[in-house]
């Protein structure tokens, strides 16, 4: 065969399709010390230790909505929190059926002699990290490439390099029994129009899938997590089903069969938003052999976190908020979800930030 | 907390949650029960095909009371509950285009600026096989839209009537009798989502200022990949249909050629079973005869004449024995003329052989790119390109060297045509089953069947509509049996299996033809049920129980096969 299958595989494709099970979908709650402190300080709240303790407690116990999610994306330090009552969150996820993930890249390096394009730095001793993370209970990992458009980008270099670093992660993830999620995000910035971002979408996801082929990745044990086909920032917004339509026929040309599931990035997309056009992915009339769900950050987390602004007697109303998007984009991927259902301001508010960097 | 809620009953967690995970120390591999992907890991075989059913069962994770709760509609999107393959619903006639309707208006929409099908030439044109069923519960559907392409022109209406009397006739008889189980007493609501999920893919505007073109492609492409249909290949050059006629000891003057493919083509219930059929440039404007030009006879019988448009293999320097196709020059202006003729398609044979250091990389690249060239060309010319990478069976390698060069192949195919910026839902795939080598023990179809979809399935794109097999030197009643396993397997097949045969299909009708008058009809007749085999084994259904003609179960495997 030309995918690698070692000791680890049978897990691995088990749990690849279990976190692409419908209805269900993927927290990112891997804010690096250095984000979440932006996400802090945006709700005056001191980033510290047991500050960022807390936050994570408020998300996994919230009532009803680990229900909606098969795993949740965490930051090292947070592998080894526990909660007030002393569990570990990793065995907390773990018994109520939520898996555990690991972000595993080092951020992004400049490309030198291209105009702003980056690679994604990490794979130094990432075998022995991945060992440690699988000890600790870690059960897919997370690495993030990004991409941008311009009038000359992507360039060629930077899709191969972006494409060769992915797929050399994701082998070393496989080999060492963690399910790899596989972003290549392609940045919304920009002026340009939606069929822009379809072609250059198309381009990187079938340069990704080469290499990831390459490299003997066991594509039944991975997850694809891309952006969403939409106009650029600086652009006119499109109504969702149209996004959809994008987004899945580009998923269609590039994505084998073999990939249990689509998980999506958020980019800078308001949470109702994101819900939206995730729903109407779902109810495309296309034929679509990978589940289409979520793998949210802040489109999960914003208003949750302005309902909490850090305070103790906040905390059941926020961990209300977050069981409403939960919900809301649990629907989304089963197609059910009706707009509007959770009336809160913040979830229409963009979470664009230029030149995002995390 | 959490716990107690879990044991009320009222939680996911009751039933099967996610796959156990051991805290500390090693890693948990599953049991018994988790065999399905073990055997996919593997490439082990349960051994037969119920096995591989209640196998596949087991995959999909039962839902827990939360979820059912949910989903008790079931959703457009994914469903696991429903066989995603074409052959494992009803026969239904060829899919339509989905509906743009809500998007017409919408200036950012792909098709927003659809022109009228096809500029006007001299010549009669196909229009766009797109045929609605008009049986069936297709209520919904047909509110929903209203882009069934009616003819304008009188002669493509009849087409396109003849061809949906034929499909409503033998679609009805076909339901009843030769449909697979699997969907039979399934709602209706899943039947219509079955063949909504088959609908052809948008063709967004790929090539500048075409999306007529891509409409007709994508149409084409569909109707090709109709179940219960597949395509004949006879397409051989006059030097290699010569050794044919050799073998039967026929003199290869163009009367022969002639009437052997009369014989194929007027043979009596074969076209039904077909959905293309490949030909040689002379036979392109060859006539039956009573006069009648052979691709009319096609065209009225609902067949899609195509064209081989390769100039065979060349060799790579530097090699061990690799090759190159050539073809490319001029080529642009010759789907021109063979589209002007009624071709509707076009085949190019790309050649690769697996050995100590084959396929290297620079054939699979040259191959692959090749293909991906010869691909955009016919696009941009109205016709659907077959895209051929043929892996040789000769050697004594096993299935799963086969296997891991074939992904490899198909792997730098699909880059190629992304790169080349070709419209995949306006292609076919024409690959070679997985297999053992020539001089290695054979295997079980249903073993070939897993190999072989699961490559597929890692490599070729949902948006690629039907995959049409080519038949190396399987024995006709190999070939058949292999592709009936292929569309019995329980697993993900967004693209249609079906036939692109040559030998396959015409080796007993050949022997029993022997150039003589007198044996056409038995000819005929035997080119029949081959046809009608490979037809239900695109559903399936095939029982083999085919009336084996003369030389069936005879391999047809010519060590270093060129034609």
């Amino acid at each position: 065969m030309s995918a690698f299958v070692g000791k680890y595989a049978d897990e691995l494709i088990k749990t690849a399709k279990y976190i692409a099970t419908p209805g269900k979908g993927i927290l990112a709650a891997d804010e690096s010390t250095g984000t979440i402190g932006k996400r802090f300080s945006s709700i005056n709240v001191e980033n510290i230790e047991s500050n960022r303790q807390a936050l994570r407690e408020l998300l996994f116990t919230s009532p009803g909505a680990l229900p909606c999610l098969s795993g949740v994306i965490l930051f090292e330090e947070t592998l080894y929190q526990k909660t007030s009552d002393g569990k570990p969150f990793v065995e907390f996820l773990q018994e109520n059926g939520v898996i555990p993930g690991i972000k595993v890249d080092k951020g992004v390096v400049d490309l030198a002699g291209t105009n702003g394009e980056t690679t994604t730095q990490g794979l130094d001793s990432l075998g022995a990290r991945c060992q440690e993370y699988y000890k600790a209970g870690a059960r897919f990992a997370k690495w993030r490439a990004v991409l941008k458009i311009g009038a000359t980008e992507p360039s060629e270099l930077s899709i191969q390099e972006n494409a060769k670093g992915l797929a050399r992660y994701a082998i070393i993830c496989q080999e060492n029994g963690l399910v790899p999620i596989v972003e290549p995000e392609v940045l919304t910035d920009g002026s340009h129009d939606i069929k822009k971002c379809a072609a250059v979408t198309e381009t990187v996801l079938s340069a990704v899938y080469k290499a990831l082929n390459d490299h003997h990745v066991l594509l039944e044990g991975t997850l694809l997590k891309p952006n969403m086909v939409t106009p650029g920032s600086d652009s006119a917004k499109v109504a969702p089903e149209v996004i959809a339509e994008y987004t899945v026929i580009a998923l269609r040309r590039t994505v084998p069969p073999a990939v249990p599931g689509i998980v999506f990035l958020s980019g800078g997309q308001s949470e109702e938003e994101a819900t939206q056009n995730l729903n109407a992915m779902n109810k495309l009339e296309l034929l679509k052999p990978w589940t289409l769900t979520f793998s949210f950050g802040r489109a999960l987390q914003q208003s949750t976190l302005k309902a909490w602004g850090g305070k103790k007697e906040n905390v059941a109303k926020a961990q209300a908020t977050f069981l409403v998007r939960c919900k809301a984009n649990s629907d989304a991927t089963l197609g059910k979800y009706v707009a509007g259902a959770s009336g809160d301001s913040a979830a229409s508010e963009s979470l664009f930030v230029k030149g995002y960097s995390y | 907390m959490l716990e107690d809620k879990r044991r009320s009953g009222g939680s996911f967690h009751e039933t099967a949650g996610p796959p156990a995970v051991e805290r500390r120390g090693s890693p948990q591999l599953g049991g018994g029960e988790d065999n399905v992907f073990y055997w996919v890991a593997e490439g082990l075989l349960e051994k037969t095909v119920d096995s591989i059913m209640a196998a596949a069962a087991e995959q999909r994770r039962p839902l827990s009371p939360w979820e059912r709760g949910i989903r008790s509609v079931s959703p457009p999107g994914i469903d696991f509950d429903i066989a995603m393959q074409p052959s494992d619903i009803e026969v239904t006639p060829p899919p339509k285009l989905r509906s743009l309707e809500p998007y017409h208006q919408n200036a950012a929409h792909p098709l927003c600026n659809t022109e009228p099908l096809l500029e006007n030439t001299n010549s009669p044109r196909l229009k766009s096989l797109i045929i609605s069923s008009s049986e069936g519960p297709e209520k919904e559907q047909e509110t929903a839209s209203n882009d069934l392409e009616v003819a304008d022109d009188e002669e493509t209406l009849q087409f396109q009537n003849k061809a949906k009397n034929k499909v409503s006739k033998q679609g009805k008889k076909r339901s009843q009798r030769l449909s697979p189980n699997i969907l039979r007493g399934t709602s209706i609501k899943k039947r219509k989502l079955s063949q909504i999920q088959h609908s052809p893919g948008n063709g967004r505007k790929r090539l500048t200022g075409e999306s007529s073109k891509a409409h007709e492609l994508i149409a084409n492409a569909a109707y090709i990949g109709t179940p219960g249909k597949g395509i004949l290949a006879a397409d051989e050059s006059t030097g290699t249909i010569g050794k044919r006629l050799a073998s039967i000891n026929v003199e290869n003057v163009e009367t022969n050629r002639r009437a052997l493919r009369e014989l194929l083509f007027t043979a009596p219930g074969a076209l039904p079973c077909l959905s293309g059929v490949i030909l040689f440039e002379e036979t392109l404007y060859q006539k039956s005869s009573d006069g009648k030009l052979f691709v009319d006879i096609l065209k009225e019988g609902g067949v899609l004449p195509g064209i081989k448009v390769d100039k065979g293999t060349v060799e790579l320097a530097g090699t061990n024995g690799e090759t190159t196709t050539q073809g490319l020059d001029g080529l642009g202006e010759r789907c021109k003329k063979y589209y002007e003729a009624g071709a509707r398609f076009a085949k190019w044979r790309a050649v690769l052989k697996i050995g100590e250091n084959e396929p290297s990389e620079h054939s699979i690249h040259e191959n692959a790119y090749g293909l991906a060239r010869y691909a955009v060309i016919c696009q941009e010319n109205g016709l659907v390109p077959i895209v051929e990478p043929e892996i040789l069976v000769d050697g004594s390698h096993d299935i799963h060297k086969c296997a891991a060069v074939t992904e490899r192949v198909l792997a730098a195919c699909y880059k190629a045509l992304s790169d080349h910026h070709v419209l995949l839902e306006g292609t076919l795939l024409k690959p070679n089953m997985v297999t053992p080598g020539s001089d290695s023990a054979k295997v079980a179809p249903e073993v070939i069947a897993e190999h072989t979809v699961r490559a597929l399935q890692r490599t070729v794109p949902a948006a690629v509509p039907a995959i049409v097999f080519l038949s190396g030197g399987q024995s006709e009643e190999e070939a058949t049996k292999n592709l009936n396993a292929m569309n019995q397997l329980k697993t993900k097949k967004p693209w249609s299996l079906s036939f692109s045969f040559g030998r396959a299909l015409q080796q007993s009708t050949l022997k029993t033809w022997a150039g003589k008058e007198e044996n056409v009809k038995a000819a005929q007749e035997a080119l029949y049920v081959r046809c009608k085999a490979n037809s239900e084994a695109t559903l399936g259904t095939y029982k083999g129980d085919a009336k084996l003609g003369d030389g069936a179960a005879e391999s047809l495997h010519v060590k270093d096969y060129k034609y």
